[in-house]
């Protein structure tokens, strides 16, 4: 048995039946951690000791039966977003290099603290998790595990790659505008973006306050279940979380699908989308099909709008999100100054690299005068219509079909020299973003 | 609407940013084809729409207003890039 290879509750149940400690489990990734880290470049901060100390605790705790979780024990990995006290938190940025957190996030707390799960390491991102290729982070490019001359996906590349390399048995990432979904397409793993208010911001580095949610990437869709279940919740930390009773989301995962009804949007299949990607969703709608669902094709044609607001909208908010990085209270602060004014530009200009300004430009013009009611006022109309067009789908169909990513998984320095071009690799995923609504994904095999 | 070089140093001031001069070219040929492609949202049918500003409809959430005392300050100081006498430090403003 390799014990990398198990699934979060495959190896729940062999702790259970002491088969194996969490010190053998956390072993196990350590070294192949060691093993891969050098080729897949996943990680910003790895923990080894503090995994190995905590394992052992959790081991005895679990004897004396004084665990306080059904998952204690089991390894976790954390995008490099999600503030963790006393361990670096950088967001791959230069701006945050040092962080060190006073504090836990939300989801962090839950996972480390009220479940005792081990913390393996947080993981590589795209810089502010802005992108869509893990090319942007400050410290490394992280390897596609399957192909290592291909990108990731973006922008947590690092969790999914991770969770691929079997580097750690599940990961969280942030999504925004599909940087859980595109990066878990483009690694044949599981990813779910929640909808918006299901689970907590609070310790999350903003990107767009308004788009921006935490979800689990996992080795099947019954892990997706479990770690949704762990971190969905109210939160009085962040106003934005929506008060509906617990649930347990792994309940109907084995339930009949006969009768779903599924809409599969036309515009998804147009120009654009890989002839790959096509075949393979192709396939999904005859395994549904085989299983009883009832597939009808459907227009969503407000998807055209959705990526132009999509910039639009989370530009602006990190405009502004990212006006605290001043180089006062915490961060990276530039040498070359003389008065206050200097400390905020050289500081900013130093420590955030080219797509994160590029990104605060676009989002200060828009929301600028003269242009806000053009762009940002339009955008948040457009945003209206997204929404509506939805609800409007939802009178007929269960859920909704489409592909997440319109290509494959693409070579370093293919799109990054064209930032209109990677924009595009988010085309399949912003418009639920825009929404807020939940949307999972599970790979059909790519090459 | 055409960005020009001027509208671009004025927006990188805005967000107090130095733009590099052998940059600007670059950040104003990335500008213009992003808003380019983002104009298409004046194509949208939005007549008569409100605006959303966000992904649900919690609006307003209140709690009390009650003093929450940080517990670890010092982690908390820690991060500063210069502090002195538990504070942060930075130059001389007036």
């Amino acid at each position: 048995m390799n014990i990398t290879e198990l699934t979060v509750h495959e190896l729940k149940e062999k702790l259970d039946k002491k088969e194996l400690t969490s010190e053998e489990i956390t072993k196990a990734y350590i070294d192949r951690i060691n093993e891969k880290e050098p080729q897949i470049g996943a990680f910003v901060t790895t923990l080894e000791q503090e995994a190995i100390e905590k394992a052992k605790k959790i081991d005895k705790e679990r004897q004396a039966g004084t665990a306080n979780s059904e998952y204690a024990g089991i390894p976790v990995g954390l995008k490099d977003n999600m503030c963790t006290k006393g361990i670096k938190t950088t967001c791959s940025s230069k701006m945050l290099e040092n962080f060190v957190s006073p504090y836990d996030g939300t989801v962090v707390n839950k996972l480390v603290n009220e479940n005792s799960m081990i913390a393996l390491g947080k993981l590589n991102m795209d810089e502010f998790a802005m992108g869509s290729s893990t090319e942007t982070s400050y410290f490394k490019n992280t390897k596609n595990p399957w192909d290592i001359r291909c990108v990731p996906g973006g922008s947590s590349g690092g969790s999914v790659a991770a969770v691929a390399a079997d580097m750690v048995p599940w990961a969280l990432g942030s999504d925004t505008g599909g940087s859980i979904r595109q990066p878990a397409s483009l690694c044949g793993v599981v990813g779910l973006k929640p909808t918006y208010g299901l689970v907590s911001r609070y310790g999350l580095i903003a990107f767009a306050s308004s788009l921006d949610q935490i979800g689990p990437i996992t080795k099947d869709v019954e892990d997706a279940a479990i770690l949704l279940s762990l971190i969905a919740g109210k939160d009085e930390k962040d106003t934005t979380t929506i008060d509906i009773p617990k649930k347990d989301y792994t309940k109907n995962l084995k339930k009949d699908i006969k009768g779903l009804k599924i809409g599969v949007p036309k515009e998804f299949f147009g120009e654009g989308i890989n002839e790959e990607v096509k075949a393979s969703l192709q396939k999904t709608i005859e395994v549904y099909k085989n299983l009883g669902a009832e597939i009808e094709e459907t227009s969503l044609d407000v998807s055209e709008y959705s990526l132009a607001t999509y910039y639009i909208i989370a530009c602006a908010e990190a405009s502004s999100n990212l006006g605290r990085f001043d180089g006062i209270r915490y961060g990276y602060r530039t040498p070359n100054y003389s008065n206050l004014k200097d400390i905020y530009k050289n500081t900013r200009s130093e420590g955030f690299g080219a797509e994160v300004k590029r990104r605060i430009i676009l989002g200060t013009y828009v929301l600028s005068s003269g242009y806000y009611d053009a762009y940002y006022k339009k955008a948040q109309k457009v945003r209206t219509l997204v929404q509506n067009e939805f609800a409007k789908q939802f009178e007929k169909y269960d859920v909704l079909l489409t592909p997440t990513s319109p290509v494959t998984a693409f070579k370093f320095g293919e799109k990054s020299e064209n930032p209109l071009e990677m924009y595009l690799s988010d085309i399949c995923t912003v418009s639920v973003n825009i929404a807020g609504l939940p949307r999972n994904i599970s790979t059909m095999w790519s090459r | 609407m055409e960005v020009t070089r001027e509208d671009l140093l004025h927006i990188a001031k805005l967000a107090n940013l130095t733009i590099k001069e052998e940059e600007i070219d670059k950040y104003l040929l990335n500008l213009k084809d992003i808003l380019n492609f983002a104009n298409i949202v004046n194509k949208a049918p939005v007549e008569g729409l409100k605006e959303t500003i966000g992904s649900n409809t919690n609006y307003n959430v209140f709690r009390k207003d009650e003093i929450v005392e940080f517990e670890d300050k010092e982690l908390l100081l820690q991060n500063a890039p210069e502090q002195e006498q538990n504070m942060f430090k930075i130059p001389k403003v007036i």
